[in-house]
């Protein structure tokens, strides 16, 4: 690799690949988030800590708009994903949800085979090819290491898994589809400390590929897995910094009273 | 205040008692149609009786064949009527109404069960005959009358279960459905029937157990002949018609022919209960 080469490819490996500008989120009277500002860099995990309620989920659900789907939610603000604000009246919803996947708190597979989970977003997009279908379940399975396990049992009923592989296989789910980035709400709230530490390990590896924004209340978990860190209090994005910079040297007071345990 | 504890040994005594009253109840009964049915029918042979085209009492030709195709056929055709309609008002109701319309219509359909069925045989002989029988021609009395005023009639049972079976889908499906970029109805075709299938099947026996169970309405608007029908549009009669037409003056092995009936009945009911279970437990993969 040329000198040039490997200075252009970093540029495009700390391109911001998400930019949110001036996001407020309302449901009803409530103001779910204020005025919040950031910038999601590509092929880096972005974790987002905060007491409970304080609107990291609904942050991660605005950015593939699952919001839309709340009764009474109102959105002022940019978010600018692929050099276009993802609330323009043409934004095409279900190829923004191909491109930005999402990952939820509790494995929800689909009562329906693995295989059938694993490729129903190719399906419900239109491709009708098996033969590629069967090359991106085998692609995704390996990408969440769970092909070995689960190769000879395709057409068994995705509710039969532990909790562990259901997490993975709706990880594979996503990766399926070809993201660019990949929201996680919580993986591993509903998964026991090995399986967590295994996840952890996953997202790792798929940061090769991948953006990763994950919601998470463990703050060893973003301590352990992201490169940024973002604290949210009552709808705040308080601080928004280099993980270990956040961890060691938080600007702000509120930040320095939750990670230190003094509060929340 | 210190409450007695409830003798815990007596409640549940009392509680099998009743419950197996229930069951002696339903067990007398079954003897008794099978006692009363059973000898006419091995007297006369009961591939006369199931297989039998003639159906002349006084003479002692007891052919139940027309009625059983008769019942066969109005249920076919109840459920070709009301389960795609019932389906189809179930999922709108559920997933693209708003909640109030659908606060406000679930009622609405709940309160056609209550209707009594004479008064649907009624609305049938008054208009849906006249209307068969000068548009389509026949008789108007007939096979599809029967089917389309039973197909009505089962709406509200296939309508309600399958509002709550479908209710009963978690959020969670929906939600990962949408978050790959389905619209609505893939989401609701691909995932949601499938995991509401179930209940859906139940409701739908439940519509058919109506159906086939259904007399008054039916033999208001089926014309009772006891032929076997040529088309949609020829008069029919099913089992039960054949039992309440004749039974105010029946007696000896005519009246022991339509406990007969019964048996027959009872016998087609069964099955079919135990074929929709079986397709259920086999759809549902599990």
């Amino acid at each position: 690799m040329t000198e040039e080469n490997k200075e252009m490819s970093e540029i495009i490996a700390h391109q911001n690949i998400i930019e949110v500008r001036s996001l407020s989120v309302f449901y009803g009277q409530f103001q779910a988030l204020k005025d919040v500002n950031i910038d999601i860099q590509a092929r880096k995990i972005t974790a987002l800590i905060g007491p409970s309620g304080c609107g990291k989920s609904t942050f991660l659900r605005t950015l593939n708009r699952m919001n839309d789907l709340i009764e009474g939610v109102r959105t002022e603000g940019w978010v600018i994903f692929d050099g276009k604000n993802i609330f323009d009246e043409d934004t095409d919803l279900l190829e923004l949800r191909r491109r930005i996947g999402m990952v939820f708190q509790r494995p929800n597979p689909f009562p329906l085979s693995i295989f059938d989970n694993v490729t129903y977003g190719l399906r419900v997009h239109g491709q009708t090819d098996r033969a590629l279908m069967e090359e991106r379940l085998v692609h995704s399975l390996q990408a969440v290491n769970l092909w070995d396990e689960l190769k000879d049992r395709l057409e068994a009923n995705a509710l039969c898994l532990t909790g562990e592989q259901q997490q993975r296989l709706c990880i594979a789910r996503v990766l399926a589809l070809g993201p660019e980035v990949v929201l996680m709400d919580e993986p591993c709230s509903a998964l026991d400390p090995t399986a967590t530490a295994r996840i952890e390990d996953l997202m790792y590896q798929l940061k090769q590929k991948y953006t990763i924004i994950i919601v998470t209340h463990n703050m060893q978990q973003a301590a352990r897995v992201s490169d940024f860190t973002g604290y949210f209090l009552l709808g705040e994005l308080v601080e928004f910094g280099q993980t270990g910079q956040i961890f060691t040297s938080p600007r702000d007071r509120r930040t320095e009273d939750y990670i230190t345990g003094r509060f929340g | 205040m210190i409450r007695p504890k409830p003798n815990d040994r007596l409640i549940r005594l009392s509680l099998l008692t009743v419950a197996l009253t229930a069951i002696t109840v339903l067990a007398v009964i079954t003897i008794f149609i099978f006692e009363q049915g059973l000898p006419v029918m091995v007297k006369y042979g009961l591939k006369n009786f199931l297989f039998g085209q003639d159906w002349y009492p006084s003479e002692k030709s007891f052919g139940l064949l027309p009625m059983i195709v008769g019942s066969l056929l109005v249920t076919l055709g109840a459920l070709l009527i009301g389960v795609p309609l019932g389906l189809a008002s179930a999922i709108f109701l559920t997933e693209f109404s708003s909640r109030r319309l659908s606060r406000l219509l679930k009622p609405v359909f709940e309160l056609l069960a209550g209707i009594p069925s004479v008064v649907y045989g009624f609305l049938g002989l008054m208009f849906l005959v006249p209307f068969i029988r000068e548009n389509l021609g026949g008789p108007g009395l007939s096979v599809l009358a029967a089917s389309i005023i039973l197909g009505i009639m089962i709406l509200p049972t296939i309508i309600s279960i399958s509002i709550d079976s479908i209710r009963a889908v978690p959020d969670s499906y929906r939600e990962g459905s949408i978050a790959l970029g389905a619209t609505k109805w893939q989401t609701v075709r691909m995932v949601v029937l499938p995991a509401a299938r179930s209940g859906l099947v139940a409701g739908i026996i439940l519509g058919m157990g109506r159906a086939i169970g259904e007399t008054m309405a039916v033999i208001m608007v089926a014309g009772n002949a006891a032929d076997l029908p040529a088309s949609w549009l020829a008069p029919v009669r099913t089992l039960t018609s054949n039992i309440a037409l004749e039974m105010a003056y029946a007696s000896g092995e005519h009246r022991q022919a339509l406990f007969a009936t019964g048996v027959v009945l009872f016998v087609i009911i069964m099955i079919l209960n135990f074929l929709a279970n079986l397709a259920a437990r086999k759809q549902s993969g599990r």
